[in-house]
């Protein structure tokens, strides 16, 4: 039998970077087909073409035998390719039915579509209310959303952009008996992800993506997670250093931290505590959208709370504004580089200004000493190795990774008492994540505090001393983080949301 | 003072006739914030419509090609935003006060030569016996045909926003044009035709100032109406049922202000004139405190500009 | 097909050709609408754009003119900078003048040279006082500050209408709705620096503010936060930057500035308060401070232009016989090509080729 999507020779170019370059693999019939590679690697604009998002700049593609080439998404939909989006594609404000009738090309009526999508629902283990609106789904939830979305046009071909990334490790368990169940029905599915033992454990076949090229296929069950990893990067990767974990007097302290958020979709804080010791890493684990954000904002003073509810060092901080908290020493990087962290169209300059005005004196009666500016923005740049022309470039034109090295320096080399990072390696090349990585722990080697707060479980298991899961706004008891197991991690991270694996089709 | 003057009726019937141009208008800025997109440039696309509605009607001595025409200036302009905004990028809170700056200085050099005539009359409905109904027969039937046009166009974008599908990719492109994109939708195409819509709406207000209301033309003649629209769309949460409600209520005082005027409650006219003003203020304060709520009801995607990445 | 992309930085020189390429526009399409108008468009260009600057009287006019859309101009952009849009700069303009006015008249009469900085004092206190409400409203209770500032605008034409019949009418002015003028009380007359640049006191303070603000941007924290606010409030949050402080701030020193540019007015070229003080220096001013590029010494640049245009305007207007208006709708057609050309600074048309 022919494939059901043979790619050939697909190339892209985007101004100074080939996204990809001729790159070609066939799909089967019903397989759980991955595609793998690191951040940059070409994986997105790859299945953009496939989904008619982005027109290839050469190449060409055969779906059941026929010319393919979308040339929008309507296009790829009525062809019977459809795709889950990493970052949904969905609309807070709109109820689940709402939002299925606009990913479909010819909507039946809403008690029709509400019933259907009940039906569809139900019979793949991923039971969903059509009047619902988006905004009070949990993140799994919204998964389920766009997947029964995807089934209701009956693919051939399901997209899947690192789905599980978002999800609790009791919830990936129910998308992947989902997917084998679809992929048993003849469904192929094109499974995006960097995440190694998930794919071994659920593709059939993997195409490996290096720099936009493809740099090797695979049987993911007849290779390490090594092997693979080590096609994927093109290198061995440096571990960080092991370090012996000293903790000293409590350093931060929230005493039953309660903030309603101000988001009408987002998660209000309900009696969070803990204490971070000097010399301590604390990891918080849990999926977007359970309380990060508020917690960030709680702690940078961007929002005030009753002062005891914080205490820096014994002082309660909790209403102190964020100048105040930098100049008593709890410094914080938020999650979002562009707009948060950092000013996208300001100089690097002026970056620096943003949050070190106190602590390195860059101000004087107001004025701003811009020598000195200067000279702390070179000096980030310098022990950061952070790649730029200079310090005179927009922090827009920076990489992601350069830019958060960036932003971290800034706040490492403020020398804070106690550090907050969000998602410290989001969207970061490997190299540089380990780089940071590396520059939290030396900082709490030293006898800083640190409080990671991350999604990605892999990285805190590998830096914190201790951890600790935030969802719905609840934090658990923190625990050491040495001898957890996945299993344990999962129940921290609460549960399923009301999901039920299906009788069966479970591992 | 003497109150007995004023008549309940003719004051529910003037307060109707002095609702309709802002509750067109405001119709009009409703969808096009729905889509997502800020136009602050109400005020001058209704003064281009006074004037070009004015200026057909009096030549063509129909009132009803006037309106036709007073429309087609009016999204005439707005698509000169819509290039703007929707190509070029520009900011739309700028761009919306160009928009008003420059209507105001055409609609002025446009209607130099139309000071001081009179435009031809526009009928009333006159439906025998039951516009002879004793109150209600005035207050229901016996209206010129915008006024009906301006209802019903109430009913029809509220059926068109929640029930069909086209008001459903409408609201979805300004809740998140970045999705929007991504399913596949043609986010700047819709948001022009939302624009284009908002701007006929506009004309077709400002065409009742100079046509039924006034009416003649003067220059300056909408005083704001474009404004006071704008800030009717947010008192109304984005709901064609409420901004019907705003718009009557705010008709209701600015009717109330020239009949006490009128009586002569011993306050300088000038006082009484803010009063429309003041109002819009107090109503804006009380809507927008809740913050919460306000954020919930506006459009996420209000004011900000969209550009493919890729 | 021809596609916008992104610039990796925004282009320095667009910045500054932008402006040139739209008045440059407006001179073609200007020109097109006097030729539409029946009259002699190469005439009326060269009246608007040349005359005023080698005519000496007309050149003198240029700085009386411009300053106090300068004035106004420079603490709009400051708030536009920040993401504060006072649109209700005119209302500002007519309570400073209202509000100074009203004190020289209350003096009439009595000699000193206390008496006009008095009078600036309470212009700029009353154009401050104007501005804080929106501030107030915005930062207390969330409420638009442009619809705000604008409906007051409408309010202040009213007040002054409402002063000028009521508590300043001139009492021997036989019913006429005007105040006294204070054109013949010599204490407040604005005295004229340099008569043949056209320097006066008002100019000089239009040129201090622009320094002013300039090192303000430059240098000072404040300045810095204003940046930071507009361009990414998020981060300015993130600094530490008071929301509620900027929009105080920003509003109150384009208000104070406003009051003042009404004041000078008053005690300049109008003389006394009537129905027909309001010029719409207010909106215009906003023109110039998007045409200055919101920067000081653009907007110095811009003001000057713009003050030619009201300068030659006038020529054309009695030269040519055209309406007043014909000026103002030249003065939104370039603020409009502006913003069209402005895609050119953060962005670079690319020709691309389609995929075969």
């Amino acid at each position: 039998m022919e494939p059901l999507l043979q790619i050939d020779a697909l190339s892209k170019a985007y101004p100074g970077v080939q996204a990809n370059d001729s790159v070609s693999f066939d799909i089967e019939h019903g397989e759980i087909h991955a595609l793998l590679g690191e951040n940059g690697a070409g994986k997105s604009t790859l299945v953009k073409m496939i989904y008619g998002l982005v027109r290839p700049d050469t190449g060409s593609m055969t779906l059941l035998g026929q010319h393919y080439a979308p040339a929008r998404p309507g296009e790829a939909r009525r062809a019977g390719v459809a795709m889950v989006f990493q970052h949904f594609s969905l609309f807070e404000a709109l109820n689940v039915g709402e939002n299925i009738a606009l990913g479909m090309e010819d909507a039946p009526d809403r008690r029709a579509l509400a019933a259907k999508i009940r039906e569809v629902s139900t019979a793949y283990g991923l039971p969903l209310d059509p009047d619902r609106l988006i905004g009070d789904l949990s993140v799994g939830e919204r998964q389920r959303v766009e997947i029964v979305r995807c089934l209701l046009q009956n693919p051939k071909l399901l997209i899947m952009d690192e789905p599980t990334s978002v999800l609790t490790p009791q919830e990936v368990e129910i998308l992947f008996a989902t997917l084998r169940k679809l992929a048993s029905e003849g469904v192929a599915i094109l499974y995006i992800s960097h995440k190694l033992e998930e794919i071994k454990s659920l593709c059939n076949r993997a195409t490996i993506l290096r720099l936009g090229k493809v740099v090797g296929k695979c049987v993911p069950a007849e290779e390490t997670a090594r092997s693979m990893a080590e096609m994927m990067i093109g290198a061995e990767l440096a571990m960080p250093k092991a370090r012996d974990y000293q903790p000293g007097a409590v350093a931060l302290e929230l005493k039953a931290l309660n903030l309603p958020s101000l988001d009408p979709f987002g998660t209000s804080l309900r009696n969070v505590s803990l204490a971070l010791r000097k010399g301590e890493v604390m990891g918080i684990g849990g999926v977007a959208g359970n309380g990060q954000d508020e917690l960030l904002l709680a702690l940078s003073g961007e929002r005030k709370v009753p002062s005891g509810m914080i205490t820096l060092n014994g002082e309660a901080v909790g209403d102190a504004p964020p100048e105040k908290r930098r100049a008593l020493g709890l410094l914080t990087a938020p999650e979002e580089r562009l707009g948060h962290a950092a000013a996208p169209d300001m100089t690097l300059v002026d970056n620096a200004v943003l949050t070190a005005q106190t602590r390195r004196k860059l101000t004087k009666n107001g004025w701003l000493n811009m020598r000195k500016a200067a000279s702390f923005s070179d000096e980030i740049i310098a022990k950061f190795d952070v790649r730029t022309p200079g310090n005179h470039v927009v922090a827009r034109a920076l990489s992601g990774g350069n830019l958060q090295k960036y932003v971290i320096g800034r706040e490492v080399l403020q020398r804070p008492d106690v550090l907050v990072v969000n998602q410290p390696t989001w969207g970061v090349d490997a190299a540089a994540a380990a780089a940071i990585r590396q520059a939290l722990r030396d900082l709490a080697a030293n006898g800083a505090a640190v409080l990671v707060v991350s999604q990605d479980l892999d990285e805190l298991m590998e830096m914190s001393d201790t951890f600790a899961v935030l969802a719905e706004g609840r934090l658990s008891k923190p625990r050491p983080a040495e001898g957890l197991s996945i299993e344990e991690i999962g129940l921290m991270m609460g549960g399923t949301h009301g999901m039920e694996p299906m009788a069966g089709a479970a591992t | 003072m003497d109150f007995s003057s004023i008549d309940p009726i003719s004051l529910i019937v003037s307060l109707m006739i002095a609702a309709t141009p802002i509750l067109l208008a405001g119709l009009g800025e409703l969808v096009v914030e729905k889509s997502g997109v800020l136009n602050l440039g109400v005020e001058g696309m209704m003064i281009i419509g006074a004037i070009a509605g004015f200026a057909l009607a009096v030549e063509t001595e129909n009132p009803y090609l006037g309106m036709l025409a007073a429309m087609g200036a009016g999204a005439v302009l707005a698509l000169l935003f819509g290039i703007l905004t929707q190509f070029l990028l520009s900011n739309q809170v700028a761009t919306g006060l160009a928009l008003t700056l420059f209507g105001l200085g055409l609609a002025a050099l446009l209607g130099h030569s139309y000071t001081g005539l009179k435009p031809p009359a526009v009928s009333k409905l006159d439906i025998g016996f039951l516009t002879d109904i004793p109150v209600l027969g005035r207050i229901v039937f016996n209206h010129d045909a915008v006024v009906y046009f301006s209802i019903f166009m109430v009913i029809a974008l509220w059926w068109f926003l929640n029930r069909s599908r086209a008001g459903l990719v409408l609201r979805a492109v300004g809740e998140s044009h970045d999705a929007a994109h991504s399913l596949g939708y043609n986010v700047v195409m819709i948001r022009l035709a939302a624009i284009m819509f908002g701007g006929a709406m506009a004309g077709l207000g400002g065409a009742y100032f100079s046509l039924i209301r006034v009416p003649q033309w003067t220059e300056g003649m909408t005083a704001g109406a474009g404004w006071i629209a704008l800030a009717l769309v947010v008192f109304s949460s984005w709901k064609p049922g409420r901004l019907l409600i705003g718009a009557y209520l705010f008709g209701g005082i600015s009717v109330l202000e020239i009949n006490l005027q009128i009586v002569g409650v011993g306050i300088s006219p000038a006082y009484l004139k803010m009063t429309p003003y003041l109002v819009t203020i107090i109503v804006l304060v009380i809507m927008s405190s809740d913050r919460r709520r306000a954020s919930l009801n506006a459009p996420a995607s209000l004011g900000r500009s969209f550009h493919a990445s890729h | 097909m021809i596609r916008l992309e992104r610039r990796k930085a925004p282009s320095k020189a667009m910045l500054w050709l932008t402006p040139l390429l739209a008045v440059l526009l407006t001179m073609i399409f200007g020109g097109i609408l006097f030729a539409l108008l029946g009259k002699d468009p190469f005439a009326a260009i060269h009246m608007i754009f040349i005359e005023p600057f080698t005519d000496s009287y007309s050149q003198r006019q240029l700085l009386i003119k411009g300053g106090p859309l300068i004035l106004i101009a420079v603490g709009l952009s400051l708030g536009f900078r920040a993401g504060v849009w006072n649109i209700g700069a005119e209302g500002q303009f007519i309570m400073g003048a209202i509000g100074g006015g009203a004190v020289g008249l209350a003096l009439y009469g009595m000699p000193g040279i206390w008496v006009l900085p008095l009078m600036t004092l309470a212009g700029a206190l009353a154009g401050f006082a104007w501005a804080m409400i929106p501030a107030f409203l915005k930062v207390k209770f969330n409420a638009n500050e442009i619809l705000v500032s604008l409906m007051l605008v409408y309010v202040a034409e009213n007040f002054l209408r409402a002063m000028v019949t009521g508590a300043l009418k001139n009492p021997d002015g036989r019913g006429f709705p005007e105040s006294r003028s204070l054109a013949q009380y010599a204490s407040a007359e604005m005295p004229m620096l340099i008569k043949s640049a056209g320097l006066n006191v008002g100019g000089l303070v239009a040129i201090g503010a622009v320094v002013l603000a300039y090192t303000l941007l430059a240098r000072h924290r404040l300045g810095y936060q204003i940046k930071l606010t507009g361009q990414a409030p998020r981060a300015a949050r993130f600094s530490g930057v008071k929301p509620g402080i900027i929009v105080a701030a920003t509003l109150g020193i384009s208000g104070a500035l406003a009051g003042m540019a009404g004041l000078f007015e008053l005690v300049g070229p109008a003389g006394k308060l009537t129905t027909n003080f309001p010029l719409g220096y207010g909106f215009t001013a906003i023109i110039v401070a998007f045409l200055g590029r919101l920067n000081p010494i653009g907007i110095f640049l811009a003001g000057i232009l713009m003050a030619a245009t009201y300068v030659g305007g006038e020529t054309v207007q009695f030269a040519l016989q055209v309406p007043a208006a014909a000026i103002r709708v030249f003065q939104g057609m370039l603020l409009f090509f502006l913003l069209a050309v402005d895609v050119l600074v953060a962005y670079r048309f690319v020709l691309k080729k389609e995929a075969k």
